[in-house]
């Protein structure tokens, strides 16, 4: 029982030593208990810590890897663009190169040759030349040429063939390419000269002709032994060259002037003699021996001028009155002689291809214009004729004057 | 009494009436002579002057001559269609009073008729009624007047061929239908083989036809040339008759004006070298279709102006400046070389090296030229001028030019001297740089800019040098100049 009691007695100090101790323990638990968390934090900030450097680690591995990657895939896309370009500059460059050969050729061969156009110039300074010179001695070949030509026509051979020899010959001479251009000219060169000489000469000949007729008819201006003519002046030294013309003259007959034939009276078809002068003129004198007629006669030239007279057809016999007719007749029967087929005429322009030929709607139709009133001024009605020929434009001759002053018997003349 | 009217026919201008009255029976006379001698006396009256003319339309004469012409004679055909060309040759109204009256018809049956000499007076009735208008040309082609004249031009007498040419040639001036109507009855292939006849004054009309043929259009043109002219035509260039000459350049210009295949057909004949010939063997209105001719040829293209060039026409043509009095010719040659110098700077070099520029110039300036002539030589100058970079042919504008072409002569600088250093030598040691500074030009024009130009292609010291007032300036300096004190 004492161990209680003591125990007991013990119990309050236990009890208080029991809180003391546990307080003391207190006092130092908050301090300890700090402490232990302070460790306990500092350790567990630094297994974090740890844990974290190593999540940090892996995850720059991984983006770094991760970036990578994209870079290179960036970087091969850039690679390939650069690529491409430099590419496409290059077939730019090699296209740029063709194209530029392709357009100078085409330019050259197409468009605008230098080198033809300089030949072609050259060519026109050639044909140029040639005409100058050529021409110049053409202008007399020219009439040359044409007088032959033109002899030729009058042959009735067509013209064609000598104009186009004419032609060629000119295009020879004129063409590009002239290899016997030289010749040419020289040739015609030549001509000319020739052909200046002879009209010259015949200048000269002509002078010559005139100043002898002009001599002939001055003949007696020639000086005599008395008395010198004007061109022997004795105060000369020796006489005018035109003293020994007029010496060498011989002197000129007067011609009888030329009967002029009359124009229209073309008696000579209704003669049988057709000569004019083969009947006797009045002037030939009547024969000496001839027995003296009796009776108050006429004068004889009168007589024989009567006796011997021309026909002297009246106008109204000189020209028939259907003349126009007539020939007309005569030149068809010529034309229809001649012809050598009788088709009808066709237009020049559609010769080839043998059309017949239309003729203007005024002249075809029957609705042409009216000549009443412009050729003839009657008003016609052929029904009511009697027979069936018109009226024939005759004119009468009116003869009364045709004869006056020109019958033989002398009636009806007041003397 | 009819003889004695005719002799005093060309001295009786007065009493017409009376005298009409007097002929006019005898027309209807019996004898055939008195009725000719009448209608010859009725022509040389009508012939004389166009009241005379008048007074036998109004004495109702032409009928009667008409209704006897189908019926008479060849004489009295003759004369009466002397009468009825005598009359139709004054004016286009008596010319209808002969149509009106049915002369037409009558005229082309004459043109059947077997005597040259009726033929020959039809035609030239016809010819001389068609020459007035085109109405008038008209209806002598519908009198069917056409394919009868191409006949009577393929006869042998050298007078009735003339005067049938001429004919053609007065209907076809007119409008290209009527030049169609001849060319389709074949006239063109006849008239091509006259110009090889020696008779000049059927040439004039020949070539006087086909020029007013091929003046309409270019197939008519085509037509011409296909009968193959050329290069015969260009005999008829050196012919001694300057008619002749005159009408065939006529020819070659209506034919060279259409398109430029004509006229390189022309140059590839030597045509342009024959024209230029022909312009200098002759003098005044003669050489004005050549002229013109060699202009045409040059507008179309600058190788055909090259090929003219190459021709040596521009010598040619600048002598026809210089020399002819008449203002249309020179204006018509400063034509022609603007026309060749405006292509390029050789063509304008071309123009330019045979002094043309000055005469060109004094034209422009000359207040007695006229005004198509100074509006002609002032585009040929600025065309000219526009294209040229011969230096020594601009330097003499530099002096006497108007403001309006100097800008263009100092544009022209402008484009030349920054390239050319031996140019820009030249141009200070002639003078050039000290006229251009004395240049007055408004800031901000365009001859300030061209200026500004050529002082920018020397240095600054020799532009200072030649400008005007340099020496002032200099002087200034040397008063205002304090020597350092020593």
């Amino acid at each position: 029982m004492a161990t209680l009691a003591r125990l007991q007695a013990r119990s309050t100090f236990l009890a208080h030593q029991y809180y003391f101790r546990n307080s003391a323990v207190d006092v130092f638990r908050k301090k300890e208990y700090d402490a232990a968390v302070k460790i306990q934090s500092w350790f567990r900030g630094c297994r974090i810590r740890a844990y974290l450097r190593y999540l940090h680690r892996v995850a720059t591995v991984i983006q770094k890897c991760w970036r990578g990657y994209l870079g290179r895939q960036h970087y091969q896309l850039i690679v390939k663009l650069e690529f491409c370009t430099m590419k496409m500059n290059l077939y730019n460059a090699m296209a740029v190169r063709i194209q530029k050969r392709w357009r100078g050729y085409r330019i050259r061969k197409y468009c605008f040759n230098y080198f033809y156009l300089k030949e072609y110039l050259k060519a026109v300074s050639e044909t140029n030349d040639a005409i100058r010179y050529c021409y110049q001695g053409f202008a007399i070949l020219d009439e040359l040429c044409d007088h032959t030509a033109w002899r030729l026509k009058r042959k009735n051979t067509t013209l064609f063939p000598v104009y186009s020899m004419l032609n060629t010959s000119s295009h020879q001479m004129c063409g590009f390419s002239m290899p016997g251009n030289l010749r040419h000219q020289e040739a015609l060169e030549e001509f000319a000269e020739m052909k200046e000489r002879e009209e010259k000469k015949a200048d000269l000949e002509r002078e010559e002709k005139k100043r002898d007729y002009q001599a002939r008819k001055m003949h007696y201006l020639l000086s005599t032994k008395q008395i010198p003519g004007i061109y022997n002046s004795p105060f000369r030294k020796d006489p005018d060259p035109w003293e020994l013309r007029l010496q060498k003259a011989k002197p000129l007959i007067s011609q009888r002037p030329k009967v002029k034939q009359k124009r229209g009276v073309n008696i000579s078809n209704r003669l049988a003699c057709t000569s004019a002068r083969s009947l006797p003129q009045s002037e030939i004198l009547p024969p000496i021996d001839r027995k003296q007629c009796q009776g108050p006669f006429r004068d004889i030239t009168e007589v024989l001028e009567q006796r011997y007279k021309p026909l002297e057809p009246t106008l109204w016999m000189a020209e028939p009155i259907n003349e126009l007719k007539m020939a007309r007749e005569e030149l068809r029967k010529q034309e229809w002689m001649r012809n050598i087929n009788d088709n009808m005429f066709l237009p020049f322009s559609s010769y080839h291809k043998n059309k017949k030929y239309i003729p203007l709607m005024h002249s075809s139709s029957k609705y042409g214009p009216n000549s009443y009133g412009s050729q003839h001024f009657r008003d016609e009605n052929p029904k009511k004729w009697i027979c069936d020929k018109d009226f024939q434009t005759v004119l009468p001759s009116f003869d009364l004057f045709s004869k006056y002053g020109k019958l033989y018997s002398k009636a009806g003349q007041i003397i | 009494m009819h003889s004695l009217t005719k002799d005093q026919s060309p001295w009786i201008p007065n009493g017409k009436e009376g005298v009409m009255s007097l002929l006019r029976p005898l027309l209807l006379d019996v004898v055939p002579t008195i009725q000719q001698t009448a209608a010859l006396a009725l022509g040389r009256l009508a012939n004389y002057n166009g009241d005379l003319a008048e007074a036998v339309v109004k004495g109702d004469i032409l009928p009667q001559l008409v209704y006897s012409l189908a019926e008479q004679n060849r004489f009295y055909k003759k004369a009466a269609a002397f009468v009825l060309r005598a009359v139709g040759k004054h004016s286009p109204q008596l010319a209808q009073a002969i149509v009106d009256c049915g002369a037409l018809d009558t005229l082309v049956i004459c043109l059947e008729d077997f005597d040259p000499g009726v033929k020959e007076a039809a035609a030239w009735a016809l010819g001389y009624i068609a020459r007035h208008n085109a109405e008038l040309s008209q209806a002598v082609v519908d009198a069917g007047a056409v394919p009868l004249l191409v006949l009577c031009i393929q006869e042998p007498e050298i007078a009735l061929k003339r005067i049938a040419a001429s004919a053609l040639s007065d209907i076809s001036k007119h409008s290209p239908e009527l030049a169609q109507t001849v060319v389709d009855v074949g006239a063109i292939a006849h008239l091509a083989q006259m110009i090889l006849n020696p008779d000049s004054k059927l040439k004039r009309q020949v070539l006087s036809a086909l020029s007013q043929i091929a003046k309409h259009s270019v197939d008519l043109a085509e037509m011409v040339v296909e009968a193959e002219i050329f290069p015969v035509v260009l005999t008829c260039l050196k012919d001694k008759d300057d008619y002749v000459k005159k009408n065939a350049s006529t020819l070659i210009r209506e034919i060279a004006k259409h398109t430029p295949e004509l006229s390189q057909l022309i140059v590839n004949t030597g045509g342009v070298a024959a024209v230029t010939d022909c312009i200098g063997s002759c003098k005044g209105n003669i050489r004005l279709p050549g002229i013109m001719m060699l202009g045409y040829v040059a507008a179309h293209s600058e190788n055909l102006a090259m090929a003219v060039i190459v021709s040596k026409a521009v010598p040619q043509l600048s002598v026809c400046l210089s020399e002819e009095p008449e203002d249309h010719i020179k204006a018509a040659a400063a034509w022609a070389l603007g026309q060749i110098g405006r292509h390029t700077p050789e063509h304008a070099r071309a123009v330019a090296v045979t002094n043309t520029l000055p005469v060109l110039l004094s034209l422009y300036m000359s207040t007695e030229s006229s005004e198509d002539l100074q509006t002609k030589s002032k585009k040929a100058i600025k065309s000219i001028l526009q294209k040229c970079t011969y230096l020594p042919a601009l330097e003499p504008f530099l002096y006497d030019a108007p403001p309006n072409i100097l800008k263009h002569v100092v544009g022209q600088f402008s484009k030349v001297l920054p390239h050319d250093s031996k140019a820009r030598r030249l141009f200070v040691t002639s003078g050039g740089l000290k006229k251009v500074q004395e240049i007055k030009a408004g800031p901000g024009s365009l001859l300030q800019e061209y200026i500004n130009s050529i002082n920018s292609c020397y240095p600054e010291e020799i532009v200072r040098y030649y400008s005007p007032g340099y020496s002032d300036a200099l002087l200034q300096r040397v008063d205002s100049y304090q020597p350092l004190a020593n």
